[in-house]
C-alpha cells in the first residue's frame, strides 16, 4: 500500500481574490519547479470547494496553462469545468490550448482535452470540439475512443439536433462493433441516454447486437458490464427462443461481486421470462436468482436496502424465488431502522402455515424494541399474520393480548386497529376478548385506534351490558373529535340505537349526536351521513337495521398484492429509484422515460393478459435513427409506443387462479393455499389493500414506514 | 446517471464538491446539509425531493453523497460510493476528514478519471495508481509509448493489472475469513445461523500469472446439484471478484483467473447448512421483583482444544435504571458501562473445550413508571484462527506464468463475529 500522506489541507482557508490574483502574478517569476502556482490553484481549488465564486480569477488562471506541469494542468481545467460556462466572452482564450491538447501524441492528455471540453457546454466550446471529437471517436487509442464515447452523450445534452446533424449517433452505433470492450459498453451507456430522453433518437437492438454485446460482457469493467446488461431491456425478443438463449447468457452474471451487475442481470431475467414459455427453465431460473438475492444481503446497509425493496417486489411476481428462505430476512439488533422496515414487509409477505409460528415469535421480539415505527409496523404485522393464515390466528391474538398488557400506549393503538379487522375476518372467533380491550379504552388518543375501538363498540354493543355508558363517554368530546372518530361515533350510536331501541338512554345518545353532526359541524361528509341516518331512522327503524348491520363482505389479504401487470411494468425498473419507492419512474421524476413490455409473438399469454402499455407523454420525433446494426428492418423507424389493443376478457381480479396452474403457473401463493372462492372476495372492502404501494390506504401514523419521493408537482429549482 | 458528487464533514462543511452535470448547481450542496446533516431522524440512505434523488453513505466522520436527477440504478450508485471509498483508503491510509482535506486535489483528479458524466469508469486501484500519483509529473515528460500502455490495461480485458510487475519472491497469502450470524432465541433454540465468507488474497506475482483455486472435494455449490453427500460443504452461494472468469466456473465449477496486483477480495459465499458454531453460550437472566436482575452466563468453546478463541467480548445488556452491578467471573475481566446500559467481559483466550461463566447481580433504582426493559440481545465477538465455520478447505492454489518460476504459497483461516452473535434470553 502506497499511502502518500498529502498536506494539503492547510490551503482549506477562505482568500481573497486580489490576493491570489497578487500570489499568481508573483508566481511568475522565479517559480522553481511550479511550487508557488501550484500552491496557488491548489487555494483557489479549495475555495472552489468551499463555495467562494473564484471565477473573477479566470484570465489569471488561464495563464498558467502554459506550464508543462500534469497536475497544473488539471487543476486549471477544474477551474474552466466550475466556471467556464459563466464566462463565454473569455473562454476562447483556452481553446488553442484545448486544440493541442486534443492533438497531443499522448493519448491520456487527448482525452482529458476532450472531456474537459465536453463539460463547458457553450456553444464557442462546443463548436471547437465537434470536429475534434469526429477524430477522437476514430482514434486508435481504445482510451481516447471509450472518452469519445461519453462526450457524444454531453454533446447530444447540449444540443440534440447539432448533434445528430454531425452524424454522432451513427458514429455511436458503429462504436458498438469495436474491438475494444470498455468502448463499446460506454458507447451503449452513451446511447442509452439519448436514448433515454424525451427528445432523443429511439435505441432499439437487434438479436446479433445483443449478442455481440453480451460477448463484450466477460471483458469489461464491472461498470461496462452494467450498462451492456441494461441495455438488452432494448432487445425485444420475437420468439421464445432467442429469450431463452439469452437468458442461459445473462445467468451467469450472477457470480459477481458486484451487487448492482447481479441486480442488473436479474431485471433483465425477469424481463426476459416473460417471453418465455419453457416452465422447466423459468423454474431454473428463478432458482438461480433466489441465492445471490440473499447474499446482496451481505453487502452494505445501503445495498442491502436496495435489495430488500426489490425483493418485496420479485417475491410478489415469482413467489417461487425466495419461498424458503424467511430467515434470512430476521432483523439483527442492529440492523439500521430502514434496513429493518424493509425487512419486516417481507417477512410478512413470505409468512405462510409452515413457518407462521416463527415468524411470529420474531414480531413479538421486535415489538418489544425501541424504535416506536418499527415496534407499530411489528404489531401490525402480527394482526396481518392473522388475517392472512387462519390457523396461526389463535398465536397471534394470544400475543396482541400480550402486548395490550404492556401498556405502552404505540403499541396498545396499534394492536386495537389490527385487532378490528381481525374481528371482521372471523366473525365470531374472539369478540370474547372485547372487555380486555375496553379496559385500556383512556389509552387511545390516535384517530385511527379511536376510531377501530368505536366500531368495535357499536358493532359488538348488543353482547356488551355497559355500551351504552362507554359510548356516553365517548360522545362527550365529540365536537373536538377529528372527523375520523366523528363518522365512526355516529355510526356508532346509531347501531346502539338499533340494537337498544328501547332504552331511552340510547335514543337520547343517538338523538344528541344525529344533531351535533348535522348542525354543528361543517364537515360534508358528516353532515351527509347524519342526514341519511337520521331519515333512515325516522321513515322505517327496522329496515334502518337491517341497513345498518348488514353483513360485512369478509375481509382478505389478496388484494395485498400489487396487481399484476402493474407489478410486471415496475420490475422492468429493478434496481432504480423507481424500484425502491415502487412507483414507476415517470410518475416522480421529471423526463423519465416510462417502460412497458412490448407485445410480440413470443410474450407469453401470461403476461400478455395484464400488459399495460406505456403511455407516452411526449413521442421521440421522426428525425430518428433506426437501430444499430446492420440487420434492423428499417421498417421499426419511430415505432409506436404500442398499438393501443383492446386488451383480452378475463375476469379481472382472479386472473391469477384462473391460471395459476396453467402454462405460467406463477406458484401463486395465495391461490394454492386459500381456497379461491375465499380469493375471489371483495378485495375492494380490504383495509389493507395498498398497505405497501405509495399513500396507500394505511393510515395516517403507518404510512410513514414507507419510503417515499417527497415534493410532488414542482422540482427543486436550483 | 451521476450529477453530483459530494464529500461533507459532520459538521455539513463541503469538502469535496463536483459537477459533472449541468442540471443541477452547487447550492444544491445547501439541501444536503438541511436534509441528512442537520436532521437527526435519517431514516434512509435515499432521499428523492422532486426529481432530485441524494443517495448518502455514512464513513468515519463523512458523509460519501451522489446526487442523481434521474431514476438512478441506486445499487450502482452506492457501490460506486463503496468504490470510491476503498480506493481512497488504498491511496491515503485512511478515510476521513483530515486525510480528505489533505489530498483533496487528488480526489478531484481520481474522481474526474473514475467517472465521466456520471457513469462510473474503471476504477480499478492498481492501474489507477499507474497513472494518477502525487509525485509532480511533467506533461512534456510522459512518453507516449508508456501512455499506451497504461492505457491499453486501462481499457483492456485484464484492467487491473500491469503486465510489467515483477518480485524477486513470488508468494501469494490467502484468508479465508468467515463472520458467523447467530440468532439464537430465549428458548435456545437456533433461529438462524449462517456464514458470510470471503476470500482474501494478496498476491505478489511476477508477470501475468494465471491462477487456479480449488476448494473442499465435496463441495456443493448449487443446492440444485445436490449430491447427497452428508459431509460435503454446501454453499448457498458465491460471488466472484471481476478477474474471475464467471463463464468457465459455470461451465466445469473451476476458479480460474489473473490476479491483481496485491490485495483484493477474491471470491464472497455464504454457507447457511452445516454450521459449526464455535462458541455455545447459555443464559439465565431474572428479573427479581423490580429492584434486581440476576445473570448467570456461560460461553463454551465448541471446538478442538489446539486451537483457541481469541478476543472474546461478551456484551451483556442491563436495564437502563441499573444504579450498580457486582459481577463475578473466573476468567477475563468484567465491567459495568453505565454510559452503553452493558456489562462488557472480556476474555483475551477461551481454550477449545474449555468453558467461562459469569454471573452478576444488578441492582436498580425504583422508578416510579416502571418501563419494560426491552431486553436487547447479548453480544459475543470473537476471533477463531485456523478455523472455519462452514468447513471450507482451501486444497490447492496453482500459479502457471510463463517464466514458470517457484511461487509460495500461504494460507490462513479465520472464523469471526462482530455485532453478529446475539442470544436472546
Amino acid at each position: 500500500m502506497s499511502t502518500q500522506a498529502g498536506q494539503d489541507a492547510k490551503f482549506f482557508q477562505r482568500g481573497k481574490i486580489q490576493e491570489f490574483r497578487a500570489e499568481l502574478q508573483a508566481a511568475e517569476v522565479k517559480d522553481k519547479k511550479f511550487v508557488k502556482r501550484r500552491t496557488v490553484l491548489k487555494k483557489i481549488v479549495a475555495n472552489i470547494t468551499m463555495g467562494n465564486d473564484m471565477s473573477p480569477l479566470f484570465p489569471d488562471v488561464v495563464q498558467c496553462l502554459g506550464t508543462p506541469l500534469l497536475e497544473i494542468k488539471k487543476m486549471v481545467y477544474l477551474f474552466l469545468v466550475s466556471y467556464g460556462k459563466s464566462k463565454p466572452d473569455q473562454i476562447h482564450m483556452v481553446i488553442p490550448r484545448f486544440l493541442e491538447d486534443c492533438n497531443d501524441r499522448n493519448p491520456l492528455i487527448r482525452a482529458l482535452a476532450i472531456r474537459t471540453m465536453s463539460y463547458i457546454p457553450i456553444p464557442v466550446v462546443t463548436e471547437a470540439l465537434t470536429e475534434q471529437l469526429r477524430h477522437c471517436l476514430k482514434d486508435r487509442d481504445p482510451y481516447v475512443r471509450k472518452t469519445a464515447a461519453i462526450c457524444v452523450a454531453k454533446v447530444y445534452t447540449a444540443d440534440p439536433r447539432k448533434a445528430e446533424k454531425a452524424g454522432f449517433v451513427e458514429m455511436l452505433r458503429d462504436l458498438l462493433l469495436d474491438p475494444n470492450a470498455t468502448v463499446v459498453s460506454n458507447a451503449v451507456a452513451a446511447l442509452t441516454e439519448i436514448g433515454d430522453r424525451p427528445d432523443g433518437v429511439f435505441f432499439k437492438l437487434n438479436l446479433s447486437i445483443a449478442n455481440k454485446l453480451l460477448a463484450a460482457i466477460g471483458e469489461s469493467s464491472e461498470w461496462g458490464q452494467i450498462y451492456i446488461l441494461d441495455s438488452l431491456l432494448r432487445f425485444v425478443p420475437e420468439r421464445h427462443a432467442d429469450a431463452e438463449l439469452l437468458a442461459e447468457r445473462v445467468l451467469i452474471q450472477l457470480s459477481h461481486a458486484n451487487s448492482a451487475v447481479v441486480l442488473t442481470a436479474i431485471k433483465i431475467l425477469l424481463y426476459l421470462m416473460n417471453y418465455m414459455e419453457n416452465r422447466k427453465l423459468i423454474d431454473h431460473i428463478c432458482k438461480k436468482m433466489g441465492p445471490p438475492l440473499v447474499t446482496l444481503l451481505s453487502s452494505g446497509p445501503e445495498v442491502q436496502y436496495v435489495a430488500l425493496r426489490n425483493i418485496l417486489l420479485i417475491i410478489q411476481r415469482r413467489p417461487a424465488v425466495l419461498r424458503n428462505d424467511v430467515k434470512v430476512f430476521f432483523c439483527k439488533y442492529n440492523d439500521p431502522i430502514y434496513v429493518k422496515l424493509a425487512k419486516l414487509e417481507i417477512m410478512y409477505r413470505l409468512a405462510r402455515e409452515e413457518n407462521a409460528k416463527e415468524v411470529l415469535a420474531e414480531l413479538q421480539e421486535y415489538a418489544s424494541e425501541v424504535d416506536v415505527d418499527f415496534v407499530r409496523k411489528a404489531v401490525r404485522s402480527i394482526g396481518r399474520l392473522a388475517i392472512k393464515v387462519d390457523p396461526a390466528a389463535d398465536l397471534c391474538i394470544k400475543a396482541l393480548l400480550d402486548l395490550i398488557e404492556t401498556n405502552v400506549t404505540y403499541v396498545v393503538q396499534e394492536a386495537v386497529i389490527v385487532i378490528k379487522d381481525i374481528f371482521r375476518r372471523y366473525p365470531g372467533r374472539y369478540e370474547g376478548i372485547i372487555p380486555t380491550l375496553c379496559e385500556h379504552l383512556d389509552a387511545l388518543d390516535e384517530p385511527e385506534a379511536k376510531a377501530a375501538m368505536i366500531w368495535i363498540v357499536g358493532q359488538y354493543a348488543d353482547r356488551m351490558d355497559n355500551a351504552d355508558e362507554l359510548m356516553d363517554d365517548l360522545v362527550y368530546t365529540f365536537l373536538e373529535e377529528p372527523v375520523e372518530v366523528q363518522l365512526a361515533l355516529l355510526t356508532a350510536s346509531v347501531k346502539l340505537f338499533i340494537y337498544r331501541s328501547k332504552s331511552e338512554k340510547a335514543k337520547e345518545l343517538v338523538h344528541r349526536v344525529l344533531k351535533w353532526a348535522t348542525e354543528e359541524v361543517d364537515n360534508p361528509d358528516l353532515r351527509d351521513r347524519g342526514f341519511m341516518y337520521w331519515r333512515l331512522l325516522a321513515i322505517n327503524p327496522t329496515v334502518a337495521g337491517e341497513i345498518v348491520l348488514a353483513e360485512k363482505p369478509a375481509i382478505t389479504t389478496d388484494s395485498d398484492r400489487m396487481d399484476r401487470g402493474a407489478l410486471d411494468q415496475l420490475l422492468l425498473h429493478t434496481g432504480t429509484l423507481g424500484s425502491i419507492y415502487h412507483k414507476n419512474p415517470e410518475t416522480f421524476i421529471r423526463n423519465a422515460a416510462g417502460r412497458a413490455l412490448t407485445d410480440t409473438p413470443a410474450l407469453n399469454a401470461n403476461s400478455r393478459a395484464v400488459l399495460v402499455p406505456l403511455t407516452r407523454n411526449q413521442l421521440p420525433p421522426t428525425v430518428s435513427i433506426p437501430g444499430p446494426g446492420p440487420n434492423e428492418p428499417r421498417a421499426r423507424k419511430a415505432e409506436p409506443p404500442l398499438p393501443a389493443k383492446p386488451a383480452p376478457p378475463l375476469p379481472t381480479n382472479g386472473a391469477d387462479d384462473a391460471d395459476a396452474g396453467g402454462e405460467d403457473g406463477e406458484n401463486d401463493e395465495e391461490g394454492i393455499l386459500s381456497p379461491p372462492v375465499a380469493a375471489q372476495g371483495d378485495s375492494a372492502a380490504d383495509p389493507y389493500a395498498g398497505l405497501d404501494q405509495l399513500g396507500g390506504l394505511g393510515g395516517s401514523g403507518y404510512s410513514a414506514d414507507n419510503p417515499r419521493p417527497k415534493g410532488e408537482e414542482e422540482d427543486l429549482l436550483f | 446517471m451521476i450529477s453530483a458528487f459530494f464529500i461533507f464533514n459532520q459538521k455539513g462543511e463541503v469538502l469535496i464538491s463536483r459537477l459533472y452535470r449541468t442540471d443541477l448547481k452547487r447550492s444544491i450542496a445547501d439541501v444536503f446539509r438541511i436534509q441528512v446533516v442537520s436532521n437527526s431522524d435519517v431514516r434512509s440512505p435515499i432521499i428523492t425531493l422532486g426529481s432530485t434523488s441524494f443517495f448518502h453513505v455514512r464513513v468515519n466522520n463523512l458523509y460519501i453523497v451522489a446526487v442523481t436527477k434521474c431514476n438512478a440504478n441506486a445499487a450502482l450508485v452506492f457501490e460506486f460510493c463503496y468504490r470510491f471509498t476503498s480506493i481512497a483508503k488504498s491511496y491515503f491510509g485512511k478515510v476521513d476528514e483530515e486525510s480528505v482535506k489533505n489530498n483533496f486535489v487528488l480526489i478531484y483528479e481520481l474522481i474526474d478519471e473514475i467517472v465521466d458524466f456520471g457513469y462510473p469508469q474503471n476504477s480499478e486501484i492498481d492501474t489507477l495508481k499507474s497513472y494518477i500519483t502525487t509525485e509532480s509529473v511533467m506533461s512534456t515528460s510522459i512518453a507516449p509509448e508508456e501512455s499506451s500502455k497504461i492505457t491499453t490495461q486501462a481499457t483492456g480485458a485484464i484492467s487491473w493489472r500491469r503486465g510489467d510487475v515483477k518480485y524477486k519472491k513470488n508468494e501469494a497469502f490467502v484468508d479465508v475469513v468467515e463472520t458467523v450470524n447467530l440468532s439464537m432465541s430465549a428458548k435456545g433454540t437456533i433461529l438462524r445461523a449462517d456464514v458470510d465468507g470471503h476470500i482474501q488474497m494478496r498476491a505478489y506475482l511476477s508477470g501475468t500469472p494465471e491462477c487456479k483455486f480449488g476448494l473442499n472435494d465435496k463441495l456443493v455449490i448449487d443446492k440444485n446439484d445436490r449430491t447427497g453427500a452428508s459431509d460435503a460443504v454446501e454453499l448457498d452461494d458465491c460471488r466472484f471478484h471481476q478477474c474471475v472468469r464467471l463463464n468457465e466456473f459455470d461451465a466445469s465449477r473451476t476458479i480460474s483467473f489473473v490476479p491483481p496486483d496485491g490485495e483484493f477480495e477474491l471470491m464472497r459465499y455464504r454457507a447457511t447448512t452445516n454450521v459449526k458454531l464455535p462458541l455455545r453460550v447459555v443464559a439465565t437472566v431474572n428479573e427479581i421483583g423490580t429492584t434486581k436482575v440476576s445473570y448467570d452466563i456461560t460461553v463454551k468453546a465448541n471446538f478442538g482444544n489446539k486451537l483457541s478463541a481469541t478476543n472474546v467480548v461478551v456484551r451483556i445488556p442491563t436495564p437502563l435504571n441499573t444504579t450498580n452491578v457486582d459481577c463475578k467471573v473466573a476468567s477475563g475481566k468484567a465491567k459495568y458501562v453505565p454510559a452503553e446500559n452493558v456489562v462488557i467481559w472480556k476474555i483475551p483466550r477461551i481454550q477449545g473445550g474449555q468453558e467461562c461463566t459469569f454471573t452478576a447481580m444488578a441492582e436498580l433504582t425504583s422508578t416510579t413508571t416502571r418501563q419494560v426493559w426491552t431486553r436487547p440481545p447479548i453480544d459475543v465477538d470473537f476471533q477463531v484462527l485456523m478455523f472455519t465455520a462452514s468447513g471450507l478447505i482451501v486444497r490447492f492454489l496453482k500459479v502457471f506464468e510463463k517464466s514458470n518460476y517457484h511461487s509460495i504459497k500461504w494460507v490462513r483461516y479465520l472464523t469471526k463475529a462482530s455485532g453478529t452473535y446475539q442470544i436472546r434470553y
